[in-house]
Order: C-alpha cells, then structure tokens, then sequence
C-alpha cells in the first residue's frame, strides 16, 4: 500500500502548479475565491486560455486534442485548478455532449462540433430535465416528428443551466410514443438561434439567473442533427452519465472553501477571541475538515482503479461530496453571522468594487449558501444517488 | 499511488478467515466468553501457530517485524470474525515494549505465544487523557515503588506481564514525569480483579500497593515516557479502526442479508426505500470508515517520514472520529433494522454491535480525538491533508 505520488505526479504537478500561477488572471481568480458571480464572458476567458494550452479538455482522447493524461494526472489538474481558484470549465460541452458525439456520432458531426467546443465557439446547454421528467427521465413529453429531412420538435425542457447563453442544445425527445419509454427516445442537436425556440429565465432563490425554461414550438431541427440511431437515445443519455468522474466530489474546491473557512474563523471575533478558538465552532469545523480527509482518500481508492471504469461509487461521491460543500457554505455563514445578511448583488456581479458594508468576505456567503442548496438535487438528487447505491452494490 | 494489499497480507488475512470459518463459530465463542477464564488456550495456540503473535515483534526477536499496515489485516479479519482472545492486549504491550527498546526477552516470547500481555494505563478519573495519571512510582534504593489503581485494563486477567504507566515527578496531568514499566502480574503487592466486558471480553480493576519494581523493569528513560506512550496509542487506536471496520462489514453484511430475506406486507422488507435508504447511507459510513482506517495505518506505518508525529497523530485522531461516528450509525441502524431479532442475545449482529459500542469507549472516544485533532499544530491554518 502506498498513498503518495510518484515522482512524475509530483512533477507534473510542479507543471500545472507553474502554468497556472502565470495564466489565471488575478480578476477571475479573485472573482472565484470570493464567491462573486461569473459571467460568461469570464468563462469563455478563461476557456480560451486553457485551449491555446491544450488543456481544456482533459478526459478527452489525444486523437480529438486531449492531452493524454493518466487519471490520476486528470484528479491532480483538477485539484491543482481548484486550489487556484479557476473559474469551471463549463461541463455541457466539453464533459457531456462531446463524449456521446465521439462515441456515437458521425464523422460530419466528429468534425464540425469538437473542434467548435475546444474553442468554444458553441456555447452548449443539456436538455434532458422536463417539468415532470426529473428524476424520472425517461418519461419526458418533448416530441420529435420526421418531416422530410427535418425532425419538428415540440415541447418544453426545464432547469437548463445557462441556457440564456447557448448557441446548441443537446436533446432527449420523444420519436415513438408506441414502445416502452425508454424505447422510443432520439439524441437530437438542436441549434439555440432555430426559430420557435424561446428561453425563459427562471430565477433562483438567491435571485441569480442560473436556470431556465426552454421551449419548442415546430422547431425545425435538420436530421443531420441526430446522434446515432432513432430511438437509441436512452443508451447515449446513460453512456452520458455513466461518464461522470471522481471529479463529482469537488474535494479541490472543498479544500478551498475549507481553506476560506479558516481565515474566516480566525477573523471573526467570540467573546473577544478568534472565533476559531471557540470550542463550539472548531468542532464543527474540525469534523468537517476529517468528513474531508475521508472523502479525498475515498475518492483517492476510486482513482487507483479507475481502469476498471466509473462505477456506481460515484454515488458515494456524490452524496458526501455535495453534502460536505452544503455544510462548508453553511459554516461560512455562520462564522460571519449577521454581517452575511446585506444583499449585494451590484458587488456579486461585480460592478462595484467592494461590498456595501465593506465586508467583501462575508457579502456573497448568503447568496453561496441559498445557492448550494442544489447541489444535494441536481445531478441526479442524492436520493436518486442512494436508490443507485441500493441497487446497483447492494442488490436490495 | 496503491490502494492494495500485498501478497503476504493477503496470506494472513485469508489464514485468519479460513480459520474463524473453521474453529472460531459464533457457539464456539459464546462457550469461550462463558468459560471462566473468558479465553480460549487452543485458540490461542492456533493464532500464535498462524504467526499472528509474530507478526508485530520486530526480525531481532524472533517475529516477523509487522508494520501497521500488516497489522490491519489481521484486526480487520479479527474485527470480522469478533475474536474475544487478548490479542489486541498483547501486541499493543509490545508495541510499548518495541518503542522502548530493550526487553528483547520479552518480545521474543510474545512472538511464540507463550507470554500475553496487558496494559495497565487507565484511572478512575483519567477518562480518555491516558496522560491523567495519579499512580506513584517513588524512587527507592533498587528502582521504585508503584502505588496506584488502573481501572478496566483490558485482559488484564489473562496476562502474564503488565505494562504500566505511573508518575515519577510532574503534575498529575502532564507529559513529563510519566514512567512506563514493564512487570509480572503476579508480583508481590498486585492485586487483579478479572471480570467480563458487556462485549464478550475481559478486563480487570489493577491494584498496585507498595509494589517493588526492579531497574530493569523501566521501559525507555525515567520520566520520559511521554512519547513512547503517545505512539504506542495511537498504534492501539489505529488498530482498533482496523478492528472496528472488520465488525462493521460483517455487521452490514449479516444486515443486508436479512433485507434480502425477511418479508412483511408480502416483500422483502429491504424492498421498502425507507430502509434502502439507511442501507445506504450504512454503506457510505462504511467507505468513509474504510477510508480513513487506512489512512491511519499507512501513516502509522511511516514513522520516519517528515512531520512524521503530528501527521500520525491528525490521522489517527481523525480516523478514531470517524469511525467511532461510523461505528455508532451502522450499529445502530443494524440492530434497528433487525427489529426485534436486534435486541436479543441470540443474534450475532447484536454482539457485534456491542464489541463497536466498546470500541468507541477505548482508547478515546469522539469527542477525546476531535479535540486533540483540533489541538495538533497548524489546524487554524491547514486544510485536508
């Protein structure tokens, strides 16, 4: 048994560590660390530099432009970004849609849309969720019916991160109503611009407008666009989501907030000692930080077979790894107390400068909170995560 | 970057196992807590034959010089198969007697099972701070007198030597002045009181009037203890993970099994999601306890690293934390999923409960090691390791 890195990690490590003290721009990086909001100029930003490094893309193959790195190479860039404070690559793209095209898709498709997404010059969005197809996906409504060389789609998508901001949208619809439900679904890319498509925000409870509705009304989608065979759908959406990483469990950034947490803890007062001196909160603290200490080495175990491929064990990474950032932004609160309640938003956007209280720490942690609630629900909710738990290991 | 264990371990740990399904059912042990000396003779023979007494007795004495690492395997397996015998006694005495140096003599008869051991650590008022020691070792022309009681010495009963801890000098609480000793149980001015743990072991209340403790006897330097003492618990602590994560497989197992077969309302009761969903969560406790079990033994298992100490001590106080949180949550739900089965004597899944139960009291217990994790250098500032 041996938990340390060989002496080309650490090189490697050594390497990502150099590039990125030079490359991330202090603004996006102060943005990141402080909880401020992103925009999508900011992402695209920080996309393009990491294309032009050739790293914007780790779990890709080489022959598409990854860079061919090892697992555990993939898990030390991650940690390694988050510990700078690098803004997210956005996964719709590069982690989502662009493995089902490489597997699944044709060769015009290989050729047009990959090149696009390392650049970014597609800003994609998923649409899988509907009202009413949540958890339950394979009972989604949003139909598409063969006209000619083109498929009309009609329907509704709903939770779709970031959609305000897509130029194309990957699709679960509905070919065949006579089957199964699972039988009769198409993969279908659908360009955001197509006439009878309107996106309508919805606005989350910290007021930021992360989510929308998207809505189709005889959208015209040519069938080039579709992904693969009719009605093999089901089977792209699960290679899709059988992709999912260790990554799932943010250990990186959780360390980060963790680290945030600190310097917060040492900050504030009790009583008139540091507050991290304070038997109550350091318990806390401190049982956080171990709930930490175990996810990392669980995710560490799930690395060091990763040949075996991603198995249901995300789903223990899921679960603790959401739950540990919900109780990270929760403590953040807490250590700031009453000074987290002014709401911000012209400094959360970043249009000012400092905060209206002048307490720059403490302004966004309310609005992080409200905001990381959906951590435990999206991606699967962390009872879907333990109903996968309870089948796929536990056989119950 | 290697999570595995290697081929001997492997060897021991199967030995174990085939052993324990062999000669070690949970009748044959309900007949050994019942006997009157709570241990099994032939099933200690039997562990010393496997090498099990060797493995953690450094090559120079006559063992097989068993790292933390190998030690898990073999606490897991011991954990799994719930094994009353003064196992964990006896190496964790030798663990004191490795880390002093000296006492070669004894280590060798550990090593072929002819000398079992006991430590002699706990006070009345000393709670989890194994440092809070009122017994005296007044120096005197030959060595040194002990006077003093340690209470709910485990296998003290059964053991032929005792190490024990006591106060040459210093503040009842304080790290100088601590001395360790190693001395027969029966010497003259000893008395032990043996009895049953609610988990199926022994231990014993240790008396100690006017006990003459030879120079020899000294374990390590006079009044220097303190961080023979600090290792040699930890070494215990992380062994008991080791221990604790063995009892919580096979206590998860036993469980899942009975969700499998026992029906009410015309299913198998583990078709309902409320109890999936604790089955889950069971299992995520058990990953997390998996994880950090072994956490501590490879940092236990590398002393001589850099920062070696304090990182031994954040990671063995970490994982005792969690795994006493684990520990309690699988237990528990066991036994509550077992519905009534889960309260009574005759089931083996509440036996198992008990030995995590006791786990969680020895050798620290949450609140014990959050503190100290919290009190190791560099908290305010460090993240996760």
């Amino acid at each position: 048994m041996d938990l340390t890195y060989t002496d080309d990690d650490l090189a490697f490590r050594d390497e990502v560590r150099a590039f990125l003290a030079e490359a991330l721009p202090a603004d996006l990086q102060h943005k990141v660390r402080h909880h401020l909001r992103l925009n999508k100029e900011d992402s695209v930003r920080w996309h393009k530099i990491l294309a032009s490094k050739g790293w914007v893309a780790p779990g890709w193959p080489v022959e598409f432009g990854g860079p061919g790195w090892t697992p555990v190479q993939r898990h030390i860039f991650d940690e390694e970004c988050a510990r700078a404070g690098t803004p997210q690559i956005m996964p719709f793209g590069v982690n989502m849609v662009a493995p089902v095209i490489m597997a699944f898709g044709s060769p015009e498709q290989k050729a047009h849309y990959l090149p696009r997404i390392l650049s970014c010059e597609d800003w994609w969005c998923q649409g899988y969720s509907e009202p009413g197809a949540g958890s339950d996906l394979a009972s989604l409504k949003t139909t598409a019916v063969r006209d000619g060389d083109h498929y009309i789609v009609n329907g509704q998508k709903t939770w779709t991160t970031l959609a305000q901001h897509a130029d194309m949208i990957f699709c679960l619809v509905r070919t065949d109503t006579g089957v199964r439900k699972q039988e009769g679904i198409s993969f279908l890319l659908i360009n955001m611009h197509s006439p009878g498509i309107t996106v309508r925000p919805i606005i989350m409870l910290d007021e930021d407008h992360e989510v929308n509705e998207v809505f189709f009304d005889n959208v015209r989608v040519p069938v080039a666009n579709l992904v693969g065979q009719e009605n093999k759908g089901w089977t792209y959406a699960k290679y899709l989501l059988g992709h999912e990483r260790t990554g799932i469990a943010a250990v990186g950034r959780s360390k980060r907030e963790l680290a945030f947490l600190k310097t917060l803890a040492a900050r504030e007062r009790k009583n008139g000692r540091p507050l991290i001196e304070d038997p109550l909160f350091s318990a806390k603290l401190a049982s956080l930080e171990i709930e930490l200490m175990a996810l990392e080495t669980t995710v560490l175990r799930v690395l060091s077979r990763a040949d075996k491929g991603p198995g249901p064990e995300a789903s223990v990474l899921k679960v603790r790894g959401t739950d540990i950032q919900q109780q990270l932004s929760e403590l953040m609160v807490e250590a700031v107390g009453p000074m987290a309640l002014p709401f911000d938003p012209a400094y959360l956007e970043g249009e000012r400068e400092h905060s209206l209280v002048d307490d720059d720490d403490a302004a966004p942690l309310l609005s992080h909170y409200f905001n990381y609630r959906k951590t435990s629900i999206y991606g699967g909710s962390n009872e879907i995560q333990r109903n996968i738990i309870t089948q796929m290991i536990l056989g119950l | 970057m290697d999570f595995n264990f290697n081929q001997e371990q492997l060897q021991f740990a199967d030995a174990l196992k085939r052993w324990i399904g062999r000669d070690y059912s949970f009748e044959t042990r309900r007949g050994i807590i019942h006997s009157d000396t709570g241990t099994s003779d032939t099933a200690w023979a039997t562990l010393a034959e496997l090498g099990m007494t060797a493995l953690p007795v450094p090559e120079e004495h006559g063992g097989f010089n068993g790292n933390a690492v190998d030690m898990f395997v073999v606490m897991q397996e011991l954990g799994r198969g719930l094994v009353v015998e003064p196992y964990f006694a006896t190496v964790l005495g030798a663990e004191f007697l490795r880390l002093a140096g000296g006492r070669g003599d004894l280590l060798e008869q550990v090593a072929t099972g002819e000398l079992k051991l006991a430590c002699a650590l706990g006070e009345r008022q000393s709670r989890h701070d194994m440092f809070d020691i009122a017994t005296r070792a007044d120096a005197n022309g030959d060595g040194w007198v002990l006077n003093g009681e340690k209470k709910v010495v485990l296998h003290g009963g059964q053991a032929g030597m005792l190490v024990v801890s006591a106060r040459s000098s210093g503040e009842q609480r304080g790290q100088d002045g601590v001395s360790l000793f190693v001395l027969p149980a029966d010497t003259a001015g000893i008395t032990v009181s043996d009895y049953r743990t609610l988990d199926g072991q022994r231990a014993a209340d240790v008396r100690f009037d006017k006990v003459q403790v030879p120079r020899a006897n000294l374990l390590g330097a006079e009044g220097r203890g303190a961080d023979i003492f600090d290792a040699a618990l930890d070494y215990g602590a992380g062994l008991l993970c080791a221990e604790a994560l063995g009892a919580m497989e096979a206590i998860f197992e036993a469980t899942l099994e009975y969700l499998k077969t026992r029906q009410q309302f015309g299913a198998p009761i583990g078709k309902f999601q409320a109890l999936q969903h604790r089955m889950a969560d069971m299992y995520i406790h058990l990953e997390q306890a998996r994880s950090m079990a072994l956490l501590a033994a490879v940092k236990l298992a590398s002393p001589d690293a850099e920062g070696a100490a304090t990182e031994r001590r954040r990671a063995v106080s970490a994982a005792k934390y969690r795994i006493n949180q684990a520990a309690r949550y699988v237990g528990q739900q066991a036994v509550q999923l077992h519905g009534g089965m889960g309260v009574t004597d005759e089931l083996p899944a509440a036996h198992y409960f008990k030995r995590l139960a006791t786990i969680e009291l020895t050798l620290g217990d949450s609140d014990h090691h959050l503190a100290r994790f919290i009190a190791q250098p560099g908290f305010m500032e460090r993240t996760a390791a």
